[in-house]
């Protein structure tokens, strides 16, 4: 895992300590909180409903036990014992209180972490593949790439005030776990017929009220041109995105407007411009970077052996882990989804137990997950029947993943000061709805995502099962959306029809996945089989 | 009748204008009637308050009630996690909202 420089801590603490006075001064009266707001925001710190609401950088969705045990002790210390993982793979903490806050962002400090760049019209935290280093189909661990990204993001002066905020995935295999065309820009990270590194770039993806899928801008970047280009990408963006309106202003809405075509000449003017300007850190840096990406000591000769006798882990092994590349290995994803729970919330305890389980088992590493659960990316196969046993004992074994019970949810109108309606009561209501995780599993795969308002913070453009929280009147309705995906096969949702109250939307989900059991052929998810048969079906059972 | 209703500056925590100060719990709500902007300026010019605004509100046989759901959610806390709202001995809480 990257490890701080001291140029890194000096740039953090130093922020912590100015952040300090900042608060000092504002609980004094020297600052009014007009003044005080942007300074608060520039390190995470929003008010939300009930109170200030503290979103940490998990940077590219990594932590280690340490970091991960402090985030349980803050949420015991200074929050009420809880934090909720977000699907930019951030924790956001509920109830801080300002006074605390400086202490709060100088003991993250201690362990690496900070909460700088997570709001405000910047680049934002910057998310890759979870099984990042660990999967099977993976060209090359993103990480070190995303790294060098933050680092060249990080308080940079031209980028700080962009038109709006900007969201960068990097990932680098051709399993797209990270939605990577959603997002401003992503980045794939690839290897050309020479063996060459570079980068494949797409722009101007994103959700919000304005869906859009990033086309491709360029097939190859050099290597030791990535961060040229990237520069290249936002200048163009800087100078011409929408300022005069807040919600034409993110580079989605410019590229669509300029097409793609003229982006893309506009980028590569400015960037031949940029080549005669020596930007691009030298390659000693990433390759600096890298060295602290270097493969955990696998044990070659650990057994690829797994005993399933146990049916109810089958079942979790089945449905929540994926192949490793070290044989011997195994990638384990713990779903912060229980039946009738809240996603992406975990208790301090439960936080602080996995921590402890990566320490021990997965050589001190950890995930976040863009579907708000967590990973831990490397355990050894005979370690894990025992490191399941303990999950489940602490309510984490929920075998679920990527199913009807594996629901992302924005904080919605029980948290959100900007929502309609509640996501959370609908996700447990329809958890609840479809029962135990074997009940899930037999629907098998569907990615059922819910918003609370139309900034899509849950997904619900992307979900094979997209809901949208609106306000009808004064009352909560949700929107029910069809076709959405994310990854290789990106498609935006489209809504299906008038919208429901929420025990409506619970029950017209069910019949929907009635229907698609009745159509299902073969290995069919019930994404293909809508993709096959259309919407009219669905609509004729729901609506009848 | 008109609320008021902003956060408390160092704790964030939800308050309510009582009609002398400001109160954790909606019920002791007083309607400020034209006087909302008055008020809120000169109590966040004083830092009791700050983020403060006018809602619509009712009277009812439980208490002061805000009219918009969102505001409700606000006086009482997360629906979904009534161990943490107001009232957190009672599971029904929920229903004061909706
Ligand atoms: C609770 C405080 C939050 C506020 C005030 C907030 C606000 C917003 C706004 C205004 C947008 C729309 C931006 C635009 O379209 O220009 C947005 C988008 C988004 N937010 Fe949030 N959000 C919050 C929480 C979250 C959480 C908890 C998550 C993760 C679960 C999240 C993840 C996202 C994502 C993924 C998008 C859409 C991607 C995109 O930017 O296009 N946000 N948020
Ligand atoms: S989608 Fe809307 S309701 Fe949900 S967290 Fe984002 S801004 Fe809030």
């Amino acid at each position: 895992m990257y490890k701080y420089d001291e140029y890194d801590q000096q740039m953090v603490d130093t922020r912590v300590a100015e952040f300090r006075d900042q608060v000092r001064r504002r609980i004094a009266g020297d600052l009014t909180e007009d003044q005080f707001k942007p300074l608060r925001l520039q390190n995470g710190l929003y008010l939300q409903l009930h109170a200030y609401m503290l979103r940490v950088a998990v940077p590219y969705g990594t932590l280690n036990s340490t970091q991960m045990t402090l985030l349980g002790d803050i949420a015991d210390k200074y929050d009420r014992g809880y934090g909720h993982f977000t699907t930019r793979q951030n924790i956001q903490y509920n109830w801080i209180k300002l006074e605390d806050t400086p202490d709060i962002l100088a003991e993250l400090a201690t362990v690496e972490m900070h909460a700088i760049q997570t709001s405000g019209n910047c680049i934002r935290n910057i998310s890759s593949d979870q099984f990042a280093g660990a999967a099977e189909d993976e060209i090359l661990d993103p990480r070190p790439y995303a790294e060098l990204l933050r680092q060249w993001s990080s308080f940079h002066p031209e980028f700080l005030v962009l038109p709006r905020k900007f969201k960068i995935a990097v990932i680098a295999s051709e399993t797209d776990r990270a939605a990577m065309r959603l997002h401003d820009i992503g980045i794939k990270m690839v290897k050309n017929d020479a063996g060459e590194i570079g980068a494949q770039f797409y722009a101007g993806g994103g959700m919000g009220r304005t869906p859009m899928i990033a086309p491709l801008i360029r097939e190859f970047v050099p290597i030791h041109q990535l961060i040229t280009y990237a520069e290249a990408c936002l200048r163009v963006y800087n100078r011409y995105g929408r300022r005069d309106n807040k919600y034409k202003a993110r580079i989605k809405i410019l590229v669509h407007e300029l097409g793609r075509d003229e982006y893309v000449r506009q980028v590569e003017e400015e960037f031949a411009h940029l080549l005669t300007q020596p930007i691009e850190p030298p390659l000693a840096e990433l390759e600096r970077i890298k060295a602290h990406f270097v493969d955990p000591a696998f044990d070659a000769a650990a057994s690829d052996e797994l005993d399933l006798t146990d049916p109810d882990f089958r079942l979790w092994v089945e449905r929540n882990t994926t192949p490793h590349k070290q044989p011997g290995y195994i990638i384990a994803t713990v779903s912060l989804k229980p039946v009738g729970g809240i996603p992406g919330d975990a208790t301090a305890d439960q936080i602080r137990l996995m921590a402890k389980l990566a320490k021990d088992h997965s050589f001190d590493e950890l995930r976040v997950t863009h579907a708000q659960n967590i990973v831990f990316p490397h355990v050894r196969k005979s370690d894990l029947y025992t490191v399941w046993k303990a999950l489940d004992e602490a309510g984490l074994g929920t075998a679920n993943l990527d199913t009807v019970g594996d629901i992302i949810a924005c904080p919605g109108l029980d948290y959100c000061s900007l929502a309609n309606a509640r996501s959370i009561p609908v996700a447990q209501k329809i958890s609840e709805r479809f029962g135990s995780a074997r009940k899930q599993a037999e629907i098998g795969e569907l990615k059922l995502k819910i918003s609370g308002c139309i900034n899509a913070c849950g997904h619900h453009h992307a979900g094979h099962i997209g809901i949208l929280g609106v306000d009808k009147k004064g009352l909560e309705n949700y929107q029910l959306l069809f076709g959405g995906s994310e990854g290789a096969d990106t498609s935006l949702a489209r809504i299906i029809g008038p919208g429901f109250t929420e025990d409506g939307v619970v029950d017209a989900i069910e019949k929907a996945t009635q229907v698609y059991l009745a159509n299902k052929q073969g290995e069919e998810r019930f994404l293909d089989t809508y993709r096959r048969i259309g919407m009219e079906p669905f609509k004729e059972a729901i609506y009848g | 009748m008109k609320i008021l209703t902003g956060n408390d500056l160092k704790t964030g925590a939800v308050i309510w204008w009582t009609g002398v100060g400001w109160s954790l719990n909606v019920n002791d709500s007083t309607d400020v009637g034209e006087h909302g902007a008055a008020i809120i300026a000169r109590e966040e010019g004083a830092q009791n308050v700050f983020a403060a605004y006018v809602v619509d509100g009712v009277k009812t046989d439980e208490g002061v009630r805000p009219s918009h759901i969102k505001e409700r959610i606000r006086a009482l806390g997360p629906t979904v996690r009534p161990d943490l709202t107001l009232k957190p001995s009672d599971p029904e809480a929920v229903n004061w909202v909706i």
